[in-house]
């Protein structure tokens, strides 16, 4: 059973890359849509997706997961976000976990645009 | 709501939002009773008696991006269409009690889904708020009180990805013990 103790030594751990994560004015956001909408649309698993893949990757010192509530366009949930210090808010729409690795790869990674998954893309 | 563990997550929000420092979710279940009870519990805002009417009804939201406000609905509906029963109770500056009881026998009843789920994202968004989390059936109960983990981590955070899987494991493994699942 997961014990008090092990905790203990997770929060030892942690400590030592505390400062790092604390102090990155630099991290990226990702903003899943939790509202009644989004969670509806099945933001949930949107979310796990992010949290894992960024863990994957050992990106958790630079990308931080959150949820934001509904910015009224209920009919694209789920919506995710994605702000990065010094460039433009991207916005994607009716996002599935299985377009979550190519988000994190092309756009939190190497900066480039999932321009399909965007809200431009299914507008036109 | 495909699960009811995404309706305890929606309103959830809505004591967040009341700026609570400690929401108490708590999940009742017994097969033997044919009963199930739901409850969130926060020391937020709080609500006037007109304002809890107010919920109820669909088309009202303090929000202003959107003309509708389905949370509360949804939640409410969830319940009494087993024939269960749903109830607010709220005090303005001492915060709001939402409870609802369902027949799970019934066939318009919801599945509860992954509320581990639930309550690990509501802890990994929300890392200053307090959860007090129990979940009981008919063969034990568990509790997960973010106080407590608060009082063994010191200043290190509640969304630290460790601690977040650490969480979850907790989770798994206590309600694999009150579903009556084999110890690990």
């Amino acid at each position: 059973m997961k014990s008090l103790a092990e905790l203990k030594a997770i929060r030892d751990r942690a400590k030592a890359q505390l400062d790092l994560r604390k102090e990155n004015p630099n991290a990226a956001r990702v903003l899943v849509g939790m509202a009644t909408c989004g969670i509806a649309a099945g933001a949930r698993p949107v979310l796990n997706a992010f949290t894992e893949e960024i863990a994957k990757r050992g990106l958790t010192d630079s990308v931080t997961v959150t949820q934001t509530g509904c910015i009224g366009i209920c009919q694209y949930e789920p919506v995710v976000e994605i702000e990065i210090p010094g460039e433009e808010k991207v916005t994607y729409v009716k996002v599935a976990p299985e377009m979550v690795p190519r988000i994190v790869n092309d756009h939190l990674v190497n900066h480039n645009v999932v321009t399909e998954f965007t809200i431009g893309a299914i507008q036109k | 709501m495909r699960e009811l563990s995404l309706n305890v997550m929606d309103v959830a929000q809505n004591s967040v939002r009341a700026e609570a420092s400690l929401v108490r979710i708590t999940v009742e279940e017994s097969e033997k009773d044919d009963r199930m009870k739901i409850e969130i519990a926060d020391n937020g805002c709080g609500m006037t008696e007109e304002q809890v009417q107010q919920v109820i009804d669909p088309f009202f939201t303090t929000r202003t991006t959107r003309k509708v406000g389905l949370g509360v609905p949804l939640f409410k509906l969830s319940a009494e269409q087993t024939g269960g029963s749903f109830n607010i109770q709220s005090e303005k500056n001492v915060g709001t009690t939402t409870t609802a009881i369902y027949v799970p026998s019934h066939m318009d009843m919801t599945p509860l889904g992954d509320i581990d789920s639930t309550v690990k994202i509501l802890i990994q968004c929300n890392p200053q708020i307090d959860f007090v989390f129990t979940h009981s059936t008919d063969l034990g109960s568990f509790t997960l009180d973010t106080r407590e983990l608060r009082e063994v981590l010191g200043d290190v955070s509640l969304d630290t990805p460790d601690v977040l899987e650490w969480i979850g494991q907790y989770l798994e493994e206590n309600t694999q013990n009150i579903y009556g699942g084999a110890s690990l």
